[in-house]
């Protein structure tokens, strides 16, 4: 890989994101909610596109804010490709993450029977609707068959909006734990089947359970846990091969950040976790930062003329600019310190929204440091 | 208006927004506003670490309340108070005010917490907004303040109740789970108060959350509080060559420049939050509060007076606006 490192001694006019964009199979946009993902992610593929590679941009937003920010209404669980002036290809899909759920449970069912079993049991439903992680978890899984398939360059993908990002990397792992519960394996084990069940029901660490939500929701995880029997190697052998992807030399964790202490700090515990698992952040992108208004020494002072005039206002104003853009810039050399030699790309706060592919490409700008 | 009387009906308020609006902030800012009108204040974290405390100079929440502020004035003493509240220990707190300690320990101890959370959505929701409930009841605050967790999960948090009684038929979580829902859609007891940015995409969400709660919860919504708005200067329209000429002085052209930038700057985001503010007041009609945008990155407790002195100015002024009406 070429970068440009902090100091800016560049050993190439390939400026790291474009590196990324450019020869990376597999981009995951990391980072606290509300800090630009998202809009990260879909420049990061669009610019794979104009590069001439068919990229693809999976978000599980259900705010939908890629489809704003690419003007598409309705993406769906599949690829669809956006049309623009690129010589590659650019596609998006948003997440649905029963849907691919249930696709699994298809794929590893011994038989139509026993998936229609799964299926349609109550307690099931609920894991897919409920169970935190699953949607983390369905996302790394739809990554994981689109690199299978072979059909695009790049999948960029743009993780769920939980509140710490750590948990997108734990999903998989959330699961095969859930899959051993002691229930599981008080169901299947010693006699097996559903036969059991009724006496089952009857042990008192289950007793105490019915008594607390009821008798219906322990006989209906009973069930589910009978019929999933003998699916669940095929569940956690599929958690194993992700995280071998994850951890491919052409996957790139793209940590993004805004400059406020609270996501910085968030965003330099993530990337110590992600070091800790040998996986390591290729690049931070920090999207609305203050400009600094700075070509110029200190704001003068000429404010005690008494009465309140437009020039107060004036230096008032870059004053007011610069002292947030000096503590932001603050919190950042921490951050810059931590993740190297990974560089830390900042990204202004524009004069305008992001909304649609011309403000993207100026986006790009910054991005790609152009 | 008087900004007590505000302020306390209903008792208990949930601040929700999308990540990133300043929702810990606004919360904060609603207590601080409580407590300088001598009232007590609690709030109520939701999703372990916060930066509440920090804005308060204080470490890390825990179970139990702490004082985060206490100033008296002339309406008496007035606190901010806080604590967190965890499922786990929603659950055992429970389960041993309703004479069942012993599986409390038992399902603690097995990890069964966890079996019986996936098997019943919703369930750990229905327990800390049970728990809220008892709060807002025993009356040891005057108004509990909710940081609700993000967005979407809002919606999630709050259709909690709904949701667990189409799971659950009998037992006392099912008991839990019909007061919170009496309590969610009581106007008099609970509201609502969103929280945006005057941006495009905040404001979309906004509008989406509001409708969605209004039709999947039934709850009352409070005004909206628009986070971050910038000061209006009124000399920034003016160039600043003009500007210090009129003033009597002259000025370096590096600094021209730079006010010349910065106020460009400023009016075009200015013109988006005007714009944005506009749009949320056509799309969604209910009362805004406005916050200013504070030009420091960190935020403490002197700026979170100015916060609350603007908020409550406001809730002041919504007095005349209603009276001339």
């Amino acid at each position: 890989m070429t970068t440009t490192d902090a100091a800016g001694t560049a050993d190439a006019t390939v400026s790291p994101m474009s590196d990324v964009a450019a020869n990376a199979a597999v981009v995951l946009c990391c980072g606290s909610g509300g800090v630009g993902k998202t809009t990260t992610a879909a420049v990061i593929a669009l610019e794979a596109a104009r590069l001439g590679r068919r990229a693809v941009v999976v978000t599980i937003d259900p705010a939908r804010r890629l489809a704003d920010a690419l003007g598409l209404d309705g993406l769906t669980n599949h690829p669809t490709e956006i049309d623009g002036p690129w010589p590659g290809t650019l596609a998006a899909l948003m997440l649905d993450s029963e849907g691919t759920f249930n696709g699994l449970v298809a794929k590893y069912a011994g038989s139509e029977e026993q998936a229609d079993k799964i299926l349609t049991n109550r307690f099931y439903r609920n894991i897919v609707g409920a169970l935190s992680g699953t949607q983390e978890y369905m996302a790394t899984e739809k990554l994981y068959e689109l690199s299978n398939e072979g059909q695009f360059d790049l999948i960029v993908v743009d993780t769920p909006p939980t509140r710490n990002a750590l948990d997108f990397l734990d999903a998989p792992g959330r699961i095969s734990r859930f899959l051993d519960h002691r229930l599981y394996r008080v169901v299947t084990a010693p006699t097996r089947g559903l036969v059991k069940a009724v006496n089952l029901a009857a042990q008192p660490f289950l007793r105490g359970v019915a008594k607390v939500v009821g008798g219906e929701v322990i006989a209906d995880a009973i069930a589910f846990f009978a019929a999933f029997e003998g699916m669940e190697e095929g569940f956690k052998q599929r958690a194993k091969l992700v995280d071998v992807l994850l951890a491919d030399a052409g996957t790139a964790f793209i940590l993004v950040a805004s400059p406020r202490r609270d996501t910085v700090i968030e965003a330099a515990f993530f990337a110590d976790k992600l070091k800790e698992m040998g996986l390591g952040v290729r690049a931070v992108v920090v999207n609305r930062i203050y400009p600094q208004f700075a070509a110029s020494g200190s704001v003068p002072d000429m404010t005690l003329s008494g009465d309140p005039s437009a020039l107060d206002d004036q230096l008032r104003n870059l004053a007011e600019l610069r002292a947030i853009a000096t503590a932001e810039r603050s919190h950042l050399a921490p951050l810059a310190e931590r993740v190297t030699p990974a560089p830390l790309i900042e990204v202004p706060l524009l004069p305008f929204e992001v909304h649609d592919l011309d403000t993207l490409a100026a986006l790009a700008g910054y991005v790609f440091e152009r | 208006m008087d900004p007590a009387q505000f302020l306390t009906a209903p008792r208990v308020t949930i601040v929700a927004g999308k990540g990133g609006v300043g929702k810990t902030t606004v919360t904060a800012t609603l207590a601080m506003a409580a407590a300088r009108q001598g009232l007590r204040a609690l709030i109520v974290e939701v999703e372990g670490k916060s930066g509440l405390p920090a804005l308060f100079g204080r470490p890390q929440l825990g179970y139990d309340e702490v004082v985060l502020f206490s100033e008296a004035g002339p309406q008496g003493t007035g606190e901010v108070r806080a604590r967190t509240l965890t499922p786990d220990e929603a659950l055992i707190e429970y389960l041993r005010g309703h004479g069942l300690k012993r599986i409390s320990k038992r399902l603690a101890e097995s990890g069964a917490l966890d079996m019986v959370a996936t098997a019943t959505p919703g369930i750990k929701d229905v327990l800390i907004l049970g728990k809220v409930k008892q709060l807002a009841r025993s009356g040891e605050a005057d108004v509990v303040i909710v940081d609700a967790p993000a967005a979407g999960h809002a919606i999630t948090f709050l259709s909690s109740a709904d949701g667990l009684l189409n799971a659950v038929g009998t037992g006392p979580i099912e008991v839990q789970a019909r007061e919170v829902k009496e309590m969610l859609t009581d106007a008099s007891r609970c509201q609502v108060v969103l929280v945006t940015l005057a941006e495009e995409t905040p404001v979309n969400e906004l509008i989406e959350t509001a409708y969605s709660l209004e039709d999947k919860v039934g709850i009352k919504l409070g005004p909206v509080v628009v986070n971050g708005i910038y000061p209006v200067l009124d000399g920034l329209s003016v160039d600043p060559d003009e500007a210090a000429a009129a003033a009597g002085v002259t000025l370096d052209p590096a600094l021209a420049a730079d006010l010349r930038a910065a106020a460009e700057f400023r009016i075009a985001r200015g013109e988006l939050q005007r714009e944005q503010l506009e749009r949320l007041g056509r799309e969604l009609p209910l009362d805004q509060l406005r916050l200013p945008f504070i030009f420091r990155s960190d935020l403490g407790l002197d700026e979170l007076g100015e916060l609350s002195d603007a908020l409550t100015a406001q809730i002041e002024r919504r007095t005349d606006v209603g009276a001339a009406t």
